[in-house]
């Protein structure tokens, strides 16, 4: 039980919106062991971001916690007051976000920046700044003192992203959300973020929720996998598992999709017909029914996420013959 | 400390290679260090009667003349100029901050304290300035503290629009987020995040703003609303020119010549700091 960092249990999200309640997550349960690399894969629209959001509580007015827990380190987030949240964010979970362009504060200086962050140190000024200027060279800055009197946008996209990874390590967090950070840059970028992430984690040992839509990257870089659909979890389980032996068919179009695993010049690159479906009136049954080739009688009943071996979880009538045949 | 000093000096550096920017830093340096040393520099007591040398024009004794009392024309052209920035600087001032802290509060606070706010303003906007003076100035006297007050209180809106319309902007960017995200109190939100994104756009707004509140006060000293006599004003020279005209037209001069040339000065001023605050726009140097 002590090694679980981050637990979610049975969580279920609401969005009142004037068409009726939008079920933004729907039974939600992963969690997060200390140290570990934990990816969250699924289309867009899947409730990665307000799964976020939730993990933080930084949600939108209109968001209804409808059942279930999120524990850090054993604590109930969703119990928390404001200032014991505020006490967490920034020092024991930190994020790092997508755009590299848009979260940093244009008319400040990274420096400014990086020593607003260390608010909560009791060090000198002149401390921080040190610890400021060894965190930039630790994500790969060169000259970090002379670039710490620069404002963002003197900055590249890649830079300012592994500035926002500095700022977010700064205070060694137990765990770190990034939500697509390498989605807005390009691939050889990519990489060495990926890399250099890789590096830093295993100094510091912080476990890392990483959300992505790409699958090279989710394969590459973490230990397990949670695989989204219709703010649901399809599928979850050892990274190697799910990627070799993928459970639900979602997954398993999911990878064909990837264009990294295409071998041979397709003129039309596959994908997965159909679209998400409206999560104001959900459809009975399986979340996948209608998009889903596979689809027989049993699937008008919604599949329970089950144990299939061990570090192994998926929710669909093809993991029990029995039920196929019948 | 530093570096909010080398700050400045980029900021009056950019401002000084901008043509129209260095007059108005010309401009409005020499009325500011004239206003600042007015006693010391004036070559007559601005409100000395010497009732046999009235109503001359320029000359070597009597740069711009003097009045129908005598008064040396150029050391009250110097005077006013300081009791302009004394109404002036307060007010704009006065009203930045205070339209400032309101601004931001109505655009991160809650909706029922935006609402109120707005109404705040729209009601303190919705009395024509000249209208607001005469009313209290007919309640409380002619003094400079009314001015001040009155152009404090009309401006208010002004930047409280601004600073909130700024913030409803800002409170929903990434950045914003990304501070939420790591901890930052709604203080040091506010403080160190927002406040130096709008106070840029403020201090040019102010800058734009001390030649309207120099005319205002012109305007009501015209009126005989302003300062009380004898004590020098630039729109009490003028109300005085416009009366004795016929005798001599330098005092018309004296007046308004100044408030000609303050305007320009810190209307081009105003417009080259617009330019340089915004590091964003600022060139690599």
């Amino acid at each position: 039980m002590s090694d679980t960092l981050l637990e979610i249990d049975n969580l279920s999200v609401d969005y009142e919106t004037e068409r009726g309640d939008l079920k933004a997550l729907r039974d939600i349960s992963f969690d997060v062991k200390k140290g570990e690399i934990v990816g969250i894969v699924g289309e867009s629209g899947c409730g990665k971001s307000t799964l976020i959001s939730s993990i933080l509580r930084l949600t939108a007015p209109n968001t209804r916690f409808r059942q279930g827990e999120v524990r850090f380190n054993g604590d109930d987030i969703l119990a928390m007051t404001e200032r014991q949240m505020r006490d967490l964010r920034g020092s024991d979970i930190s994020i790092v976000f997508q755009d590299p362009m848009q979260t940093h504060n244009p008319v400040l200086t990274i420096g400014r920046q990086l020593l607003d962050i260390q608010h909560r140190s009791k060090a000198t000024t002149a401390q921080k700044l040190e610890t400021a200027a060894k965190m930039l060279a630790a994500v790969g800055i060169p000259d970090p003192q002379a670039r710490l009197k620069q404002y963002p946008h003197e900055f590249s996209g890649g830079m300012r992203q592994r500035i926002a990874i500095a700022m977010a390590l700064m205070s060694e967090p137990d765990l770190l959300i990034a939500d697509e950070p390498t989605t807005a840059l390009d691939a050889t970028l990519e990489v060495q973020i990926i890399e250099r992430l890789k590096e830093l984690q295993s100094e510091m040992n912080c476990a890392i929720l990483f959300i992505s839509h790409h699958l090279g990257v989710i394969a590459e870089l973490c230990d397990r996998v949670v695989v989204m659909y219709a703010g649901a979890v399809v599928e979850s389980g050892d990274v190697r598992e799910i990627f070799h032996d993928p459970k639900h068919p979602y997954t398993r179009r999911l990878i064909e999709c990837d264009p990294g695993h295409i071998k041979t010049r397709a003129r039309i690159l596959p994908t997965i017909p159909g679209e998400v479906p409206d999560l104001v009136n959900l459809p009975d049954g399986c979340i996948f029914r209608d998009r889903c080739e596979q689809a027989f009688d049993k699937c008008q009943q919604v599949p329970a996420l089950d144990k299939l071996k061990e570090g192994h979880f998926a929710a669909c009538w093809l993991n029990h013959p029995e039920e196929t045949t019948a | 400390m530093s570096n909010s000093r080398s700050e400045l000096s980029i900021i009056l550096r950019g401002v000084a290679k901008d043509p129209l920017g260095l007059i108005g830093l010309i401009i409005v340096g020499t009325i500011a260090v004239s206003a600042i040393f007015a006693a010391w520099i004036v070559p007559y007591d601005p409100i000395g009667m010497n009732i046999p040398d009235r109503m001359q024009g320029p000359s070597a004794a009597h740069w711009l003349g003097t009045d129908n009392l005598g008064r040396d024309t150029l050391s009250r052209v110097i005077m006013g100029g300081q009791v302009a920035l004394k109404v002036a600087l307060p007010a704009v001032f006065g009203a930045m901050a205070i339209g400032l802290t309101l601004g931001m509060i109505a655009g991160y606070g809650p909706k029922w304290l935006d609402n109120l706010l707005m109404l705040f303003f729209d009601t303190l906007r919705s009395f024509p300035t000249v209208m607001f003076a005469l009313a209290v100035v007919a309640l409380v006297g002619p003094s400079l503290q009314t001015v001040v007050l009155v152009v404090m209180a009309t401006s208010i809106p002004t930047y409280g629009r601004v600073a909130r319309t700024q913030t409803l902007t800002l409170r929903n960017s990434e950045f914003i987020l990304a501070e939420r995200a790591m901890g930052a109190s709604m203080a040091r939100i506010l403080g160190v995040h927002m406040l130096p994104n709008i106070i840029g756009v403020l201090g040019v707004l102010a800058a734009m703003d001390v030649p309207t509140v120099i005319a205002l006060e012109a305007g009501l000293s015209f009126l005989g609303l302003g300062v009380k006599p004898p004590t020098p004003s630039w729109g009490a020279l003028l109300k005085d020119g416009y009366a004795l005209i016929r005798q001599t037209p330098w005092l018309v001069v004296g007046g308004g010549l100044p408030i000609i040339l303050a305007t320009l000065g810190f209307t081009f001023l105003g417009e080259s700091l617009r330019d340089v605050v915004d590091p964003k726009l600022r060139k690599n140097r």
